[in-house]
């Protein structure tokens, strides 16, 4: 119903009858008579007052004819079905059974159809021409109404089955009055209710007395009370036993009978109808009171002893209840009758005791609502089928479990709205006639109370996207299936989601002013797929914003508000980047300003970024704590107000707020490791083990990405290989087990003139919108060389690409030209289906109509389809000119040689060797382990040299690993699968040779030597590797004071990144100071403190144990001076304002690191590096531990500085990535490679300094040479060769011309 | 983004803008076409590191014999972005067409092909279009 009101509210009337008809085919009908117990479970009650889904049921079918609405039907089915009664239930049925293809003949007492619709209710609340105009809708199916024949009469049941029907369903309803029970009641001028509504609805008269006494509460009281109003009674009085409050009619009906002229006299019980001469003259009554509500909470009317009174009337109606006539049905044997006097039936499939013989509505219940009839029809239909097809009649049909239904919440935001009220007929102009009360919205009206709907139930199941979607993709009676899998292992990559500052209303504004953003809402505002299509617009009034400030740490680094104690590790770069775009987005001057408390741009050339921001687009970055923001002025501007680092108050006016919201774990992701059986922290972060860093506390089960704990793109991507490449570990003996393995073909000779076969694809109405596709397709058939044209309504489909495999064989197509898309995306498949047919992938051409002709030229179909045929005529015209090409395939060498003893390269060698394949490591020093060997103890406590030992003990214990120390490569040839490196091992310098199919680069990094003039004069000047090793060996202090500098040797003109590791190094060993001695006084000075992710928990703790942080510009950085055996240090304190000097035993420097010098490995290698020496990853992001060339792969901190858990995780991520590699049996190189013509080739060297990988050579020959494996295919050589000796396979010249001039044949 | 360009645009397929030789675009203006734009990576960005300079520098100098034979320097240009930045491709494809329809038609004219073509009965010729012949 949320489908129908969707729709109403858009618009669409015959959309929403649509869905309507799905269930039922009376709409106008239900639409006015439906007690509505749907608005009783609308959800905006709990806002205001239910959506008028009723009255939006009606405005649909007032506003288009709901026999105009196709109604999808079954092919018919042989069989007939008889169905008694032609009341809601029996239409329902009928109307059922029709879509289902099974033909329905109903049977009829009375002489029109309908049942209690016509006879029961008069046309003032339900005019007959909207019931007829609906009981069509089921006649036009082929349901056949015969009216005024009743069963015990006119036929009985065995005569319906001797007639051929295979079932019947009875669906009689209640139709007969109950009787009062008091004397008088055979007097004249007495009658049921029923009886006379009856008589009025299927004549249009009925005598009525001069005061109608009326029996009664119910609805059948009221109507008959309205009707004797219509049809002159001069007065009308009903007596009802108990008060109003009880009384079963609907309010409106009530109060419409007051309004019209009807008496209601309450607790007022008949005890005997007065007659004079056998006529009616009046009732006596007696009075009742109300017992207090007994223990079913009913309130039981009993009399008044001695409370008699008499009405005077002429005409007593009663109207007490009805029941069925069981007249025709008592006799039959086989079907039971409840001692409530109705049919007894099964509740669920409406079976009867007689097989075939179904029965439901009133009849079964007893008087009830038409709803309730028509949903017994369709269930009984439902059952019929299933009857008739001979299949259970009850399985799978238990009806829903309540408590299902998920729903949205009601938004806070919601504002109140009253509900719309239908116009009604005026009272005046009601007397004499059955005209219709209820007027009916108008279009607008009626719009905007759907408008109301809250759309709780997510999907409203208007089906709209079935309809849309010709490919008929979208189904929606799709449930969740329950599967079990079993499997080797599990990775658990759940994410996370952003903070919602919304609880926060009153410190952010966010929800109260528009003009507060969340940052992905910001990002959405400038993606040129968002709301402003990627302009830049403040959401209040539409303008361009002049200001905007951004507000860091939100729902992070905040153990008070949101409780996230931790750092999210990505504000810092998507607020400067964001900024960034904004800026570039903006026109005219745009004022960026980000309110931070450290700026956290510890990634790899993170910090490069943040000086382009802030240097050459002038984003301006406020170190401060904004404490509160105001909206201000009629334009919605926000004022923010805070306190500057000297403790000066300041104030800002911005036009747009964004909240750089944290990352947060949602409370399912805690129950799914629940479910998992593995431990997470307070923050619901997965728990790592020691220097495990994608394993969780159970074995075979491994996390990563945010789950693990904050952390941006390329680490998270490094964890997702990591983790593949220890499941893979795992699974190493079953590799290939369950994979399929598909068989093409052979190749069939290509000989002779071309075949081509040209495929239009219409993409839905992407194309076909747009291009006169038949126009094309006919275009295209009278191209040169085509010998078939085909259209589809998506070419990719599967059922599509059958087809293509169908014609290829039947039309004998050599050339295979498809005009659809982008080859980008869609090449793959297409050639996919070539092969799978004996066809060379390379005779394939696609000619890009979408892409590059109906999207975006959407507004000139004409114009679009001209082009399409251009494109079209090229793509034959290269097709033509294609020959097959062979690709070569070579086998991979299952080896990895990784370069690089420390701990990433270890890691990667263990993960490699785990995975079945052999390893050899190469270290140049005499040790393994790297760096590392000079780390004790790690920030989270653990034992660094322990966990040291174990790892090299299991690489030297391997036995797929070897181990070569003191070796040097000296020399690197071949290609992706099968390289050579040439070694120098050894003192001796023993020369070796590994051939391998991958190379792991592990380079690693040292500490960088400080600049600082008294570093190695002064013996209390030390870096923080040099304390680390000094408090792990005794020989630190005791000192009473320390200060510890940051940024030595990072983040200057000289090393411009960040070290990302020397914050964490600095808190690791204040806090062991700290403990050590809690009067120990520790400085550290510092530009920003970059405990990312978790560490900012460490800071908080040496903070709390005293430890004394202090900003500096980078402009007056700290002096240290001698002063004798101790030293001082000066530096401005920015909250003082003023510069001071503090006495140190020890001074520590935070150096930074530094790559390994790989010079001459890049040169040998052959690979990219930072200005910096960090080798240079393939994506920055994507693609972050491996090389452009593939085949090779980078960890740890020859990548980026690094934090020993870091490098492990990527060790692990370049295994598993080299691993892919290796495992292939053989690899299938392309076949776009350049090929010499030797006869040609003037060995001019030319190609040879062309080409950007140095892979063509002279021969003996004399000739250039190009080595098909090492070429990368990008054609440089072709278009220099100046003999044009030399061709790039599949982009020979004569293709790209076929191109040209077929453009410029077609332009004429 | 189906941002919007001219129909005069017809995009030839090429693996890097090194592939681009000078007779490919010679024939381009042989055969009478009114302009070529060469659309590479961003400088610095090439997928094979150096092709982008080749086809810049082979640019200039198709550009330098086109301006000499009077055809017109400009009616070849070399743009460089990067295959994501649809707005910055949309607004080089229009200003180029602006720039070509200011120069006007191609002097050299529509040609036939240089060699024969084997006959293409059957295939009907559409209308001229008016925005690649200004």
């Amino acid at each position: 119903m949320q489908g129908y009101v969707q729709m109403v509210k858009e618009g669409k009337y015959r959309e929403a009858l649509a869905i309507i008809l799905e269930d039922l085919p009376l709409p106008g009908v239900l639409g006015r008579i439906c007690p509505h117990g749907c608005e009783t479970a609308c959800r905006r009650a709990e806002k205001d007052e239910p959506v008028a889904i009723r009255d939006l049921k009606r405005l649909a079918a007032d506003l288009a004819d709901p026999r105009e609405i196709p109604v999808p039907c079954a092919p018919p089915r042989p069989e007939a079905v008889a169905i008694v009664g032609s009341g809601p239930a029996g239409l329902s049925c009928a109307y059922h059974l029709a879509r289902r293809g099974v033909r329905a003949v109903i049977f009829e007492a009375l002489p029109q159809p309908g049942g209690m619709l016509r006879s029961g209710i008069p046309a003032h609340r339900l005019p007959r021409a909207v019931l007829d105009r609906e009981i069509e809708v089921v006649t036009r199916l082929g349901v056949e109404i015969r009216t005024g024949v009743a069963l015990g009469v006119d036929f009985g049941l065995e005569d319906l089955f001797g007639q051929g029907f295979r079932a019947v369903y009875l669906a009689l309803g209640a139709h007969r009055g109950i009787e009062l029970g008091i004397p008088g009641e055979r007097g004249l001028g007495v009658r049921q209710g029923v009886d006379f509504l009856r008589e009025v609805n299927l004549t249009g008269r009925a005598a009525v007395g001069r005061h109608v006494l009326i029996v009664g509460g119910g609805n059948v009281a009221i109507d008959v009370a309205r009707s004797a109003l219509r049809l002159g009674a001069p007065r009308v009085t009903i007596l009802y036993r108990r008060t109003r409050a009880e009384m079963p009619a609907w309010e409106e009906e009530i109060r419409a009978a007051e309004e019209e002229g009807a008496a209601i006299v309450y607790l007022a019980a008949p005890q005997e109808i007065l007659l004079e001469e056998g006529r009616v003259r009046g009732v006596r009554c007696i009075r009742m009171h109300l017992t207090e509500p007994d223990s079913s909470g009913r309130r039981r009317p009993v009399p008044v002893p001695g409370s008699e009174f008499e009405i005077d009337g002429d005409q007593v109606i009663a109207a007490i209840g009805q029941r069925p006539d069981l007249g025709a049905l008592e006799r039959i044997p086989g079907l039971s009758i409840s001692r409530w006097g109705t049919v007894e039936a099964d509740p669920v499939t409406g079976a009867t005791g007689i097989p075939g013989v179904f029965a439901g509505g009133d009849l079964v219940t007893g008087p009830w609502v038409a709803i309730g009839a028509v949903a017994a029809g369709k269930e009984a239909a439902e059952s019929i089928v299933r009857f008739l097809d001979g299949r259970d009649l009850a399985a799978g049909r238990e009806p829903a479990a309540p408590g299902e239904m998920r729903h949205r919440p009601v938004p806070a935001a919601e504002p109140r709205r009253p509900r719309a009220r239908m116009r009604e007929l005026p009272v005046a102009a009601r007397r004499g006639n059955f005209q219709e009360v209820e007027l009916g919205f108008e279009e607008a009206e009626g719009r905007t109370e759907a408008s109301r709907c809250l759309n709780c139930g997510y999907c409203c199941e208007c089906f709209q996207c079935v309809r849309a979607c010709l490919a008929e993709a979208v189904r929606h009676e799709e449930r969740p299936r329950e599967r079990r899998l079993a499997v080797g292992a599990v990775i658990l990559a759940p994410g996370s989601r952003p903070f919602d500052p919304a609880p926060f209303a009153d410190v952010f504004l966010y929800g109260r002013s528009p003009n507060v953003l969340t940052s992905l809402e910001f990002e959405r505002l400038l993606s040129a797929s968002g709301p402003t299509q990627g302009k830049l617009l403040r959401p209040s009034d539409g303008r361009e914003p002049r200001r905007i400030a951004w507000l860091q740490c939100v729902g992070s680094r905040d153990i008070n508000r949101s409780g996230n104690g931790y750092c999210s590790s990505v504000c810092c770069m998507y607020a400067i980047k964001d900024a960034m775009i904004a800026k570039e987005h903006a026109h005219g001057g745009l004022d960026c300003a980000v309110f931070y408390m450290d700026l956290r741009c510890f990634g790899k050339d993170y910090e490069k970024y943040l000086n382009r921001a802030r240097d050459q687009a002038g984003v301006r970055f406020i170190p401060a704590r904004v404490h509160s923001i105001e909206e201000v002025g009629p334009e919605r501007a926000l004022r923010l107000r805070w306190v500057d680092e000297s403790g000066r108050a300041a104030a800002e006016t911005f036009d747009l707020v964004v909240l750089s919201v944290g990352l947060q774990v949602e409370a399912a992701t805690a129950e799914l490791a629940r479910r998992a059986g593995i431990d997470t922290d307070r923050y619901r972060f997965a728990v790592a083990p020691p220097f495990a860093p994608v394993a969780t506390s159970r074995p075979g089960v491994f996390a990563c990405g945010v789950f693990r704990g904050p952390k941006d793109i390329p680490s998270s991507v490094a964890e997702a290989s990591a983790a593949a490449g220890l499941a893979g570990a795992l699974l190493a003996p079953a590799r290939f087990r369950l994979t399929p393995e598909a068989a093409p073909p052979p190749e069939g000779e290509i000989a002779g003139e071309p075949r081509i076969g040209v495929f239009v694809c219409h993409c839905g109405v992407n194309i076909a919108g747009v291009v006169d596709v038949e126009a094309l397709a006919a275009f295209a058939a009278g191209l040169p060389g085509v010998v078939y044209t085909g259209r589809n309504l998506f070419t990719c489909s599967q059922d599509a690409q059958e087809q293509m495999k169908k014609a290829i064989a039947e039309h004998r197509l050599n050339r295979i030209v498809v005009a659809a898309c982008s080859p980008k995306t869609h090449e793959p498949i297409f050639q996919e289906s070539l092969v799978a047919v004996g066809l060379n992938k390379y005779l394939l051409e696609m000619a890009n109509i979408r892409n590059q002709d109906s999207w975006v030229h959407a507004q000139a179909p004409e114009r679009a389809t001209a082009k399409a045929r251009e494109l079209v005529a090229m793509a034959v015209a290269r097709a033509a000119t294609l020959r097959p090409l062979r690709e070569k395939r070579i086998a991979v060498h299952p080896r990895a040689l990784v370069v690089g003893g420390g701990v990433a390269g270890l890691n990667a060698a263990l993960t490699i060797a785990e995975q079945g394949y052999e390893v050899v490591v190469v270290e140049k020093e005499e040790a393994l382990g790297g760096l590392a060997r000079r780390l004790h103890t790690t920030i989270e406590g653990w034992e660094v040299q322990a966990y040291l030992a174990e790892l090299i003990a299991r690489v030297q214990g391997h036995p797929r690993i070897q181990v070569l120390t003191r070796a040097l490569v000296v020399g690197f040839g071949g290609f992706k699968g099968n390289f050579t490196t040439e070694l120098l091992v050894g003192p001796a310098l023993y020369e070796r040779k590994i051939e391998h199919g991958v190379l792991v680069l592990a380079t690693g990094a040292v500490e960088t030597r400080p600049e600082e003039p008294l570093y190695g004069k002064h013996p209390r000047v030390m870096t923080q590797l040099e304390l680390g090793e000094r408090l792990h060996g005794g020989s630190a202090g005791p000192w009473a004071s320390v200060v510890m500098i940051q940024c030595v040797g990072s983040r200057n003109e000289k090393n411009p990144n960040c070290s990302r590791v020397c914050c964490q190094a600095a808190v690791k060993h204040a806090i062991a100071l700290k403990r050590r001695d809690p009067d120990c006084r520790v400085w550290v000075l510092h530009r920003d403190i970059r405990t990312y992710g978790l560490l900012e928990e460490a800071y908080r703790e040496a903070r709390s144990l005293g430890v004394i942080f202090t900003r500096f510009e980078p402009e007056r950085p700290p002096a240290v001076e001698e002063r004798g055996e101790a030293l001082a240090v000066r530096f401005r304190d920015p909250i003082l304002d003023r510069e001071v000097e503090v006495e140190a035993d020890a001074v520590v420097l935070s150096a930074g690191m530094t790559p390994s010098d790989t010079e001459e490995l890049a040169s040998i290698v052959k690979f990219g590096r930072t200005p910096e020496g960090h080798l240079q990853e393939a994506h920055v992001k994507l693609r972050p531990v491996e090389l452009p060339t593939e085949g090779l792969f980078i960890c740890g901190t020859a990548h980026s500085p690094q934090l020993m858990t870091e490098a492990i995780a990527q060790g692990q991520a370049a295994a598993s990535r080299a691993v892919t590699f290796l495992a292939q049996k053989e690899l299938t190189l392309s076949a776009v490679t350049a090929r010499v013509d030797a006869e040609r080739c003037a060995a001019c060297l030319v190609c040879v300094r062309a080409c950007p990988y140095g892979v063509p050579r002279i021969n003996a020959e004399g000739a250039s040479e190009i080595d098909e494996a090492l070429c990368h295919g990008c054609g440089i050589c072709a278009a220099e060769c100046p003999a044009k000796a030399i061709e790039l396979n599949w982009y020979e010249d004569e293709q790209l011309l076929a191109k040209v001039d077929a453009l410029m044949d077609a332009l004429g | 983004m189906r941002l919007g360009y001219p129909e005069s645009v017809k995009i030839i397929r090429v693996p890097c803008t090194g592939k681009v030789d000078a007779l490919h675009l010679l024939r381009c203006f042989e055969r009478g076409a009114d302009g070529v734009l060469v659309v590479g990576c961003r400088e610095g960005d090439c997928h094979y590191q150096s092709g982008n300079f080749r086809a810049r520098k082979r640019v200039g100098e198709v550009g330098a014999l086109l301006e000499r034979i009077g055809v017109g320097g400009g009616r070849v240009r070399m743009v460089n972005l990067s295959s994501s930045d649809a707005p910055l491709f949309v607004r080089a494809a229009r200003e180029f067409h602006e720039a070509v329809l200011a120069a006007g038609p191609n002097p050299v004219g529509r040609r036939r092909r240089p060699e024969p073509a084997p006959a293409r009965a059957g295939a009907p010729n559409p209308p001229p279009q008016e925005a690649i012949r200004p």
